[in-house]
């Protein structure tokens, strides 16, 4: 089942960073990553579209020279007049597909061939016709769908590319709120970029000082890192083409090549998890609404072996 | 305006509409709405029957299917539409395309409203769901100020029904995945945030311990009132800081501004809380349905006496005043 | 609000047969009035539930699938899958459905131990139908009769007051 036809995609940068920083990671990721798709673009906050504006044009270049297709990404949630403008104009200005993470934009990029991202609700393939229908190519589904629901919409849904989340802290909120700005004592309209002090997210512990959730800005993040290694055959198997890496503040690149040699079947699963650990020590790994358990639950693969073997 | 009222139980139901209410609403007794609660909503011969009970009343009664289609179940979801439109529900209230496309395609004279579970937060994606599912009227998510209601209304073509009163998400809703992060239960999916059936108190060093999961939600001293573990509405360390790092407990009440409301173009307004107690749902429908027609100086009165009910509660106007993001 | 000692008191030494028999009778009598209330538990049905007015002497333990209640003056003997504890009167509101859910779980008058989900939903079952304690217990109470006005005067005096106590 389409066996030769399996990709990396690599997602938008969430976090904000510094303009050079973006640069000099985007320069990396197209000279060096075995990624075939770079989503790319602001979509958590519209007031930071001024950081990396300078920048885009020498990105995109270095992209494009390297082989690596451009998809534009939309913001998550558009209620000012000034940030519906915006994806008005990228939407009719952008000569790569955009990918829309909100109505608004699926609404303007009606009859184009175009992406839908995580943070549209695909649920199920009927869901999945109604935005095939409209010229979604692409399709990310949200990082909470269990397996089974994957499944279920791909082979439900001809015609369309479907992506999953494989690795990177899984988005989970986002409100009209700036709770990040209000942890360091803002508000949102006067929040002086406090979110660009913390490039992989604010950890938010609980007060038994458990780690659990990280801020982005309006957005919450999980603190785990979604790592669907092991479960890349299995996927690949239901049909699911594209893999998305979420950048987070680390070798990108090495995730990249990591997560490439297992998609191909040179590394195994297994190792893959020891040594994408050691990448991005940070935030703990998770799979857990994969296998429909909380999003944050780890659920061993060598566990799931031993138990079948006891049985 | 219209006053749109909850109701999780045929109880809660006549007392809304007794009270007042133009619209009531309400959902099955299983994962097709948003308030899949245990001991909570309608089976189909309740509904039938609080639908003519309205009715004779000179009220409607909108049915919320406002979860997202479980892949595979899909029937579960297109029954409790068929059911609906057959009982004579006077609006379907939907936040899945798949779902509104069906109803639109199966039951084009049916009135479909659009949950505010589908974050249409813009003139772009609401005149997306009017062309594509022809949608009758939009729940406006509560991301929103007055002002950008009143521009949003010139521009798009259908009615706007907004939550005046009662619980107050902080995130957009329909977005929300930090309850099944914790627990495997999301609003989406499952109808349900911060389910009772992950939640447990314990005592620690004279705290009382609220726990979502495994996770640690608030700790209250003695002296302090407990809350129940809304995963947003937690206590949380962050770097030096400790409190609420999304939103106080504090719940909505706008009622206030419903004269800037209607002059922005607001059709109706809302009241949340198919969870709380029929006494509530009297209490808080009868109220505001006099507020509405009172006087600003009566009101005030009135509204005055409706927070001295909800003593101990602090209110907030959420996102409808700017300064709250 | 404590239910009062002077009445409180003689629970402590009336044989427990007697008191249980008083309770069974105002029980059958509310299914009687009420047969849909256990419908709503769903798979809640099948739990017990204990009730601990931290005021009386007593604990009395509901059996929804049975139709069956017990009572018994020790919290030993009382197992069950969700217990609340706290002033009956507060107790008793929650019969009524005079309290709000949200606020059964945010008073700290009143304590849930176990099955939180089960005790939601039989507090959700009961604000569905129309318990009128005055009007469906009335007559049917026998000997415990003085006692059960007594006690719904005072929950139509602090009915409300359950209510304060909201969350959302």
């Amino acid at each position: 089942m389409n066996a030769g036809k399996r990709t990396l995609t690599l997602g938008p940068v969430l976090y904000l960073w510094e303009g050079e920083k973006w640069r000099d990671f985007y320069f990396r990721i197209a000279d060096e990553a075995p990624v075939s798709h770079v989503v790319i673009g602001e979509t958590v906050c519209s007031k930071r579209l001024h950081f990396t504006d300078p920048y885009i044009a020498p990105v995109i270049e270095r992209m494009v020279a390297a082989g690596k297709r451009i998809v534009f990404s939309t913001l998550a949630l558009v209620t000012l007049e000034r940030e519906s403008q915006y994806v008005r104009s990228l939407i009719a200005d952008s000569p790569y597909p955009v990918e829309a993470n909100d109505l608004s934009a699926l609404a303007l990029l009606e009859g184009e061939p175009h992406w839908i991202g995580p943070l549209v609700n695909v649920y199920n393939a009927a869901t999945a016709r109604v935005l095939a229908r409209r010229g979604a190519g692409n399709v990310c589904l949200p990082p909470e769908l269990p397996a089974s629901s994957i499944n279920e919409i791909v082979s439900h849904t001809p015609g369309v590319d479907f992506e999953v989340l494989a690795f990177g802290r899984m988005p989970l909120a986002i409100s009209a709120r700036c709770a990040h700005a209000r942890a360091k004592g803002h508000i949102k309209d006067n929040c002086q970029f406090v979110c660009k002090d913390d490039p992989d997210g604010l950890p938010v512990k609980t007060l038994d000082r458990q780690s659990f959730l990280a801020l982005n800005c309006v957005q919450t993040v999980s603190f785990t890192c979604q790592a669907l290694l092991s479960e890349l055959s299995g996927l690949v198997g239901s049909g699911v083409s594209r893999f998305r890496l979420s950048p987070q503040d680390c070798d990108m690149v090495a995730v990249a090549r990591l997560y490439n040699e297992v998609l191909h079947g040179r590394v195994d699963a297994e190792d893959g998890l020891a040594r994408s650990r050691q990448i991005y020590p940070a935030a703990p790994l998770s799979n857990g609404f994969h296998h429909g358990q909380e999003g944050a639950a780890w659920i061993a693969r060598a566990r799931n072996v031993a138990h079948g073997a006891n049985a | 305006m219209e006053l749109i009222c909850p109701a999780g139980t045929p109880a809660a139901f006549r007392e809304a509409v007794d009270a007042g209410a133009d619209a009531v609403y309400c959902g099955f007794r299983d994962e097709t709405n948003a308030r899949n609660f245990p001991g909570l909503n309608f089976s189909r011969e309740e509904l039938g029957d609080a639908i003519a009970y309205a009715r004779r009343r000179g009220a409607q009664t909108f049915v919320a299917l406002n979860t997202f289609m479980r892949a595979g179940h899909e029937g579960l979801w297109y029954q409790a539409a068929t059911d609906a439109v057959r009982l004579g529900a006077d609006a379907l209230i939907l936040a899945d395309f798949g779902l509104m496309a069906h109803v639109a395609e199966t039951y084009p004279e049916q009135r479909l409203h659009v949950s505010v579970q589908a974050s249409a937060s813009n003139p772009d994606a609401v005149n997306f769901l009017v062309e594509a599912f022809g949608a009758r009227r939009v729940v406006l998510p509560r991301t929103l100020t007055i002002s950008d209601i009143a521009r949003l209304a010139r521009q798009i073509r259908c009615e706007i029904e907004v939550f005046v009163f009662g619980g107050l998400c902080v995130m957009a809703e329909g977005r929300c995945s930090l309850s099944s992060y914790a627990t495997g239960k999301s609003p989406n999916m499952n109808g349900v945030c911060s389910p009772a059936s992950h939640v447990r108190y314990r005592q620690d060093r004279g705290d009382l311990v609220s726990e979502l999961g495994a996770y640690t939600i608030n700790r209250f001293p003695r002296d302090e009132a407990a809350g129940y573990p809304t995963l947003c509405k937690g206590r949380f360390d962050i770097a030096d800081a400790r409190g609420y790092a999304f939103e106080d407990p504090v719940s909505l009440d706008v009622m206030d501004q419903i004269d800037a409301l209607r002059e922005a173009g607001v059709s109706a307004l809302k009241i949340e809380g198919r969870q709380r107690g029929k006494a509530y749902v009297a209490e808080v429908v009868s109220t505001l349905r006099k507020a509405l027609a009172a006087t600003p100086e009566e009101r005030r009165t009135l509204l005055a006496r409706l927070r001295l009910l909800s003593e101990g509660q602090r209110t907030t106007s959420g996102a409808y005043e700017k300064r709250w993001r | 609000m404590e239910f009062p000692r002077p009445l409180a008191a003689p629970l402590a030494v009336v044989p427990i047969a007697l008191i249980e028999g008083a309770v069974k009778l105002m029980f059958k009598s509310l299914l009687n009035r009420h047969p849909a209330l256990f419908d709503r538990l769903g798979e809640h049905r099948g739990k017990r539930y204990a009730f601990c007015p931290l005021d009386l002497p007593l604990v009395f333990v509901v059996e929804p699938s049975r139709a069956a209640v017990l009572v018994t003056r020790k919290r030993a003997a009382a197992a069950a899958d969700a217990v609340v504890e706290g002033p009956l009167f507060l107790l008793l509101a929650l019969l009524e459905g005079r309290c709000d859910a949200d606020a059964l779980f945010f008073s700290r008058s009143l304590t849930v131990i176990g099955d939180m989900e089960a005790m939601l939903a039989l507090r959700n079952a009961l604000d569905g139908c129309e318990v009128d304690l005055p009007r469906d217990l009335g007559a049917s109470a026998g000997p415990l009769s003085p006692l059960v006005s007594r006690t719904a005067d005072a929950i139509r005096r602090r009915a409300l007051a359950g209510e304060n106590a909201a969350w959302n």
